[in-house]
């Protein structure tokens, strides 16, 4: 038994990885939510919005490599983002613009919003495709650890050893910024409280004098920064594939209607609710379980309860069990 | 021009299509008669899923995008049912498997009697959550070493439970049966909530079905793929080496290989014709049943149904089953066109979203629109790629040989499919959101 040692291998395997996964979900869910807030459906583009802002940021990344500029230790992506920023809300603003603003005008019912969604989600799909292909890009640079296991090894003398990836601390640190500035600019600023306004009540909001496609638009602006942040957060993380950020759109919008659809705060838990449940559910415990146990009790098995091949239906499962006890989510969202 | 001529010639259009397939290579058709039966097999398949959606969508307003797993879910009853038993996997593991998953079912249902019959509070969750936890390791415990014997008999072939050994035909109505099943536990859940919810629950659906066909290699060996799967029709090989049949190609002046080819397709596309004919049949009977104009009263004004005495839940669940079935069925017969299953190719966006391009360009709610919209849209899905790689050499022609630029626009010409059909989306959504053939 060596508690210390299970400990550092639970925090490895899966507080770390759960940590970051949790934050670009939560980011995600964000974007999901602040769209069913004021605009009253569940985009299916999210996900590919997330893409087309990753795709342009690691083109932007490429240049900058290649005029050698980079940000030293942190990835070069990080001098990239808010390029891709401004290119994900022109292609938003355009999309609303071009699309979604005619329904908006019919008052369409909000399941012709989410085919219009699908529809927007095939062109970005295929644009993202066109210009970058449909395989995987790997765009880090700078230093991979902010801590190794082997230094981590020596630091302590403990046998087991934990590796805190650059992105891993990156994801985590931006995301808490993202949030507390997205938070700030809810509750403190005028256009942040004319969007919340608009979000719980449209008439009131309208006979206030709040102009609503100013609300439209400004939504637009910080959805797209949200998707692009949380995209290029996850492909530093992991790697850019195109059809892995479509897959994405599941876990996003579990996390959104767990915590609650339209509710900020419900989707940043719900982010950790199914970061945390997909790692502890699809990792396998024997290690943490043969340091933490006596040795009479230590597994034979790997102890993984379900394949990591199934970790959407740990998402899926937990949305089904939402859906049927708590429609509204966790925290009070909108939707029935 | 009358609305019936016009939609008489949408069709001949579209036969025109594939007729000038076969007959011309002009331009981006291949002057194959076999690529033309291939289009057209698969058009036929196409028009079966869109009448499913259509009356899910078109009657109903249920807004599916799980269609791929349904599909898949057909696909798997091809196995199930036609592919030969294999003995060895049942003495060894195979009824354990069957007991384990009775097991599972088991836990659920008994939690959900729970939840059912006992009073809200600490106790119930307390004995909800060991129901769940003993039962997960009861199952886990027999199913596990089950799952290691089956998948250890001959791996290179089988690997799996195998199949019932029944004529493939009887796999069509099996596959909607499964679907069925999986569209019920679905229904049950999402149907009632928001209407967005359906949509999500369906799409977690599907790319768990397709997980669990990718994974699981007992069932349907994974992603090692079953194939060979019995087919309906003889072998084009078989075909060949029968001398009757050599002389009857001989006198429609074919040689014997395109002749046993053009001949099993052929075959396929007389037995598609017939189950399309069938299942349209049936689904404009029902529109026009007292059924189907309640259906289309609940989808216009629900609260003006409910208030009229009709359980709207319970008859949406109705027809969210009985669609998917469609879409079951329609997958059994992809699967013995094939006469492979191949977990790795189903792709929500040629499965799901194509189809309801299909849909929506062919008119929803009206049965004809759909079977239109599945052939037209099959149709421009296969050729939209050599029309993007013309149009890329036409604009390409002017840039200089070699340049990069040239390079990736030539090799990226493929890619436009998928901007094509969200184009073709959005433009019928916004100018004409009734569709080709209207509902009346």
């Amino acid at each position: 038994m060596d508690l210390l040692n299970a400990l550092v291998a639970l925090t490895n395997f899966v507080l770390v990885p759960g940590l970051a996964y949790g934050s670009q979900l939560a980011l995600g869910a964000l974007g999901v939510t602040l769209i069913y807030g004021i605009l009253r459906f569940s985009n299916f583009a999210h996900g590919d919005t997330m893409a087309f802002g990753a795709m342009v940021t690691i083109l932007f990344t490429w240049l900058f490599q290649s005029m050698g500029l980079s940000a030293g230790p942190l990835p070069t992506a990080l001098l990239a983002l808010p390029f891709g920023i401004l290119g994900t809300i022109a292609l938003a603003l355009f999309t609303d613009k071009t699309v979604y603003r005619f329904y908006r005008q019919q008052k369409a019912k909000p399941v012709i919003f989410v085919m219009v969604s699908l529809g927007v989600m095939f062109m970005m799909n295929g644009i993202v495709r066109f210009i970058i292909g449909p395989s995987d890009q790997r765009f880090t640079d700078g230093e991979r650890f902010v801590i190794s296991a082997r230094t981590f090894k020596k630091l302590t003398g403990l046998q087991e050893g934990l590796a805190i990836k650059t992105t891993e601390a990156l994801t985590v640190v931006t995301a808490v910024i993202v949030v507390a500035v997205l938070f700030w600019f809810l509750n403190k600023t005028r256009t942040g409280k004319s969007m919340r306004a608009y979000s719980d009540n449209e008439d009131l909001a309208l006979l206030s004098g709040i102009n609503p496609e100013r609300v439209v638009m400004y939504t637009w602006m910080i959805v797209a920064a949200l998707a692009t942040i949380a995209g290029v957060l996850y492909g530093l993380d992991k790697s850019f594939k195109p059809f892995t950020y479509f897959q994405l759109l599941l876990p996003i919008f579990a996390s959104a209607i767990v915590g609650g659809l339209g509710n900020p705060i419900g989707a940043i838990a719900g982010g950790f609710i199914i970061a945390f449940s997909e790692v502890t559910i699809t990792y396998a415990w024997k290690k943490v379980l043969t340091y933490g146990l006596p040795d009479s009790l230590a597994p034979d098995g790997l102890v993984q309860l379900l394949s990591t091949d199934y970790k959407f239906a740990v998402s899926f499962a937990i949305l089904i069990v939402v859906l049927l006890f708590k429609p509204t989510g966790l925290f009070k969202g909108k939707a029935v | 021009m009358t609305e019936t001529m016009k939609h008489t010639l949408l069709f001949v259009f579209v036969g025109v299509m594939i007729l000038l397939e076969g007959m011309t290579d002009f331009l981006f058709f291949s002057g194959s008669w076999n690529s033309a039966l291939v289009i057209l097999n698969m058009g036929l398949i196409s028009a079966i899923m869109a009448i499913g959606v259509n009356i899910q969508w078109g009657f109903a307003g249920l807004f599916n995008v799980g269609i791929m797993g349904f599909t898949a879910l057909g696909g798997l009853a091809v196995v199930l049912v036609s592919t030969p038993v294999i003995p060895a996997a049942w003495s060894s593991g195979g009824v354990s498997i069957v007991m384990a998953l009775v097991m599972g079912a088991l836990t659920v249902v008994s939690a959900v009697m729970i939840t059912k019959f006992m009073p809200a509070g600490k106790l119930r969750t307390v004995v909800l959550l060991a129901v769940l936890i003993i039962g997960f390791f009861v199952y886990r415990a027999i199913f596990d070493p089950a799952v290691g014997s089956v998948e250890a008999i001959n791996p290179a072939l089988q690997g799996n439970i195998g199949g019932l050994g029944l004529p493939v035909l009887l796999a069509w109505p099996a596959g909607g049966l499964l679907a069925a099943g999986a569209a019920w536990l679905i229904g049950k859940t999402a149907l009632g909530l928001r209407s967005d919810y359906l949509a999500i629950a369906t799409l977690g659906i599907a790319e768990i079905i397709i997980a669990v066909l990718k994974n699981e290699d007992w069932l349907s060996r994974g992603v090692k793929n079953v194939v060979g799967l019995p087919r309906p029709l003889p072998y084009e090989v078989d075909l060949q080496n029968d001398p009757s049949f050599v002389e009857r190609a001989a006198s429609w002046g074919m040689d014997p290989v395109t002749a046993s080819t053009v001949y099993v397709k052929a075959g396929y596309a007389l037995m598609f014709t017939v189950v399309l004919l069938a299942l349209l049949w049936m689904a404009q009977m029902a529109l026009k049943s007292p059924w189907g104009r309640m259906m289309r009263a609940i989808r216009d004004n629900e609260t003006a149904a409910e208030a009229m005495g009709k359980d709207v839940t319970r008859r949406h669940l109705q027809i969210f089953v009985l669609g998917s079935a469609i879409c079951g069925i329609a997958g059994a017969m992809m699967t013995t066109l094939d006469s492979q299953m191949t977990p790795g190719t189903y792709n929500p966006l040629r499965f799901t979203f194509l189809i309801w391009v299909m849909v929506i360009v062919g008119g929803s709610g009206n049965n004809f629109g759909a079977v239109l919209g599945g052939m037209l849209i099959w149709f421009f899905w296969i050729k939209v790629e050599p029309m993007g790689i013309l149009l890329m050499e036409l604009v390409t022609s002017g840039m200089a040989e070699g340049s990069a630029l040239k390079a990736h626009l030539l090799e990226s010409a493929s890619h436009m499919r998928l901007f094509t059909m969200g184009l073709i989306l959005l433009l019928v959504l916004r100018f004409s959101p009734r569709g080709l053939i209207p509902e009346k």
